[in-house]
């Protein structure tokens, strides 16, 4: 599903040059579930938002669904991320003078989707969070939980090939957390594909899979054996 | 453009945005509506301009006679230049071609009597061409004409208001009318738009009036118009060229300046007309002012409205937004709202004008309107100023990288 070469990625600094990833190799199977660690400045985000086509590596070869991505316009971007990617944010990014069902609906809207379709899909995905009974309040009305569980759904409403999660539990509690993860595994249990970036050791162990950056550089990459969230809930 | 979703999309935007959206809206509201207005009020005063010179026909020249202020040719000064028929034949004969009508002029005072009721009225003895000359608009019986001179008819026309003060209910055609103890036959009455007192007159032919008084062939003044296929500098030349002609025939000196008066409205409406075009270009800068202000106004708020926005177009854009699509959405919201407050800006502007209607005419503005040129200019001008106050906001919008817009604050 993903496919990264010997990827290189430096910013500019005023005058000096911060290497940030020196070198990833990494691919990654369809179905799994990747948690990428590491300490702040390790280069995780960086990854996560190359991986995103939110920002472009400066070498490297990088392959998504046997598509490479490189080189690409603001409009192709903008079309492959619809396509291919679904995002989960720390701070959730919902936005806030839509509802609910809105904020799911969206990634439809831009894939031109009749009106009638894409309200039955945001609402079937709003159920999939069981949300289904707060569709048309606005996120301001939701707790920390569940607008993360909106931003799930709405990640999920495009049917990407993978879910890309940036810190997904970050700004929850605990107990919250174990039910994002809980939801998490379960869209994984159906087969699709998930990185989660996260620095906390116990939402990596629920993972599959846990890859460890340290200085720019794969320091380890490991199957986990998967603690299920559910049994926290 | 027409893509529904989009407009529903930015209805949404608009609907959940009130604050915003009312201040963008009121700026260019404003500005249009001091533009309108400030236009209206101009045409109004065009309008008053204008109407001061429609009581007379605008293309009328007036000469009379004073005394000489110069020795010439060995007469004297401070002698009396005196018309007389001869002089008003010379204009008939002399410019053909050029004139269009012209008619002498004598004044008189007089009272006239009609059973119980008397006034004193201005009395105009003339031509038949007079009429034309003046603007005057019969109500009732007919002007004078060619046979009342042959004739030296002892027919009088009178004014509206000398018909009401003197035969109040009666109708006062085919009367007698006693001037000054000599009866004439009113076959005419009269209204003129140049006020009261144009309309306290009585026309009578100047042959009789000459007849009658002095048996002479005095006239006091003689106004013609002339031809309208004349140009404005081609009009002043030939009022020149009459001036000089008169002064010759009376041995006036030809820098004479009172001895013969040459008057005519063609370098007064050139003047007018400069002056007024001066104010309406000093009310075309203020209102195109007022509209780039209100146009800058909407650049700014969009803008502003773009910073805040920033992570909701991150997002939008990490969801999958073309460029493209967020131009054409910031881009429509702006024209969306500048047409939308422009109108309304428009609509009142026109309802205050209406209101105002001739209520200032004491201010020297009559009528005060914008014409329909004027409105469908502004409408494209809305809808252009709003693409151009949408447009660097919106690409700017288009250049936001998701990455930057989404990092946490």
């Amino acid at each position: 599903m993903i496919e990264i070469k010997d990827l290189h990625k430096s910013y500019q600094m005023g005058s000096n040059s911060l290497h940030v990833l020196k070198g990833i190799n990494f691919s990654v199977k369809e179905g799994e579930l990747v948690a990428i660690m590491g300490s702040s400045g390790s280069g995780k985000s960086t990854l996560l938002n190359i991986l995103g086509m939110l920002d472009e590596a400066d070498t490297g070869s990088y392959f998504l669904d046997d598509v490479p991505i490189k080189g690409l316009n603001e409009t192709k971007a903008a079309q492959y991320r619809n396509k291919f990617l679904g995002f989960v944010f720390q701070s959730f990014n919902l936005i806030n003078y839509k509802s609910a069902l809105e904020n799911v609906a969206l990634p439809l809207y831009y894939q031109r989707k009749k009106r009638k379709e894409r309200t039955e899909k945001a609402m079937e995905y709003l159920g999939k969070v069981s949300l289904a009974e707060w569709a048309t309040h606005l996120p301001s009305e939701l707790s920390g939980g569940q607008k993360q569980r909106v931003a799930i759904a709405r990640a999920l409403a495009a049917d990407p090939k993978v879910l890309l999660a940036d810190e997904p539990t970050g700004a929850l509690d605990s107990k919250t957390s174990y039910e994002v993860m809980d939801i998490i595994q379960g869209i994984n249990d159906e087969g699709k594909t998930i990185l989660v970036v996260t620095h906390e050791e116990d939402i990596a162990n629920m993972c599959k899979r846990i890859v460890h950056l340290k200085d720019g550089v794969i320091v380890e990459d490991k199957p986990v054996e998967q603690v299920r969230a559910s049994q926290y809930v | 453009m027409f893509d529904r979703d989009r407009w529903q999309e930015i209805f949404e935007a608009i609907g959940k945005n009130k604050l915003r959206t009312f201040l963008s809206g009121f700026t260019v509201a404003l500005g249009i509506l001091i533009f309108t207005i400030l236009l209206g009020l101009g045409n109004g005063l065009l309008n008053s301009f204008l109407s001061s010179f429609v009581d007379d026909a605008q293309n009328v020249i007036f000469i009379r006679g004073g005394r000489t202020s110069k020795a010439f040719k060995g007469f004297q000064e401070n002698r009396r230049i005196q018309f007389e028929n001869e002089d008003f034949e010379f204009i008939n004969s002399n410019y053909t071609g050029k004139v269009e009508y012209a008619t002498p002029r004598i004044y008189r005072d007089g009272l006239a009597k009609y059973k119980k009721e008397s006034g004193s009225y201005s009395i105009r003895a003339v031509h038949p061409d007079h009429q034309y000359l003046e603007k005057t608009i019969m109500m009732k019986g007919r002007y004078l004409n060619e046979g009342d001179l042959v004739e030296r008819t002892k027919n009088v026309v009178i004014g509206r208001l000398i018909e009401k003060d003197l035969f109040k209910n009666e109708n006062a055609l085919g009367k007698t009318l006693d001037v000054d103890g000599i009866a004439y036959k009113i076959v005419g009455v009269f209204q003129d738009s140049g006020g009261d007192n144009e309309e306290r007159i009585l026309y009578m032919p100047y042959k009789t009036v000459q007849l009658l008084f002095g048996n002479n062939e005095h006239l006091d003044q003689i106004n013609l118009s002339y031809n309208m296929a004349m140009d404005t500098e081609q009009a002043i030349a030939f009022s020149k060229k009459i001036e000089e002609d008169f002064k010759k025939k009376f041995n006036v000196s030809p820098d004479d300046q009172s001895a013969i008066r040459v008057r005519s409205f063609v370098e007064d409406i050139k003047e007018t007309m400069v002056i007024l075009g001066g104010i309406y270009a000093l009310i075309f800068v203020v209102g195109i002012g007022t509209l780039i202000s209100g146009v800058i106004g909407i650049g700014n708020i969009m803008t502003f409205s773009i910073k805040e926005r920033t992570k909701e177009l991150g997002i939008r854009k990490a969801l999958g937004a073309s460029p493209k699509s967020i131009i054409a959405m910031v881009l429509q919201e702006s024209v969306l709202i500048t047409a939308v407050a422009g109108y309304l800006g428009l609509i009142l502007g026109m309802l205050i004008l209406k209101l105002i209607g001739n209520n200032l005419e004491e201010y020297f503005i009559l009528n005060p309107k914008v014409d329909t040129g004027v409105i469908v200019v502004a409408t494209i001008t809305l809808v252009l100023s709003g693409l151009l106050a949408g447009y660097i906001p919106a690409r700017r919008a288009a250049k936001i990288k998701p990455i930057i817009a989404l990092r946490d604050e």
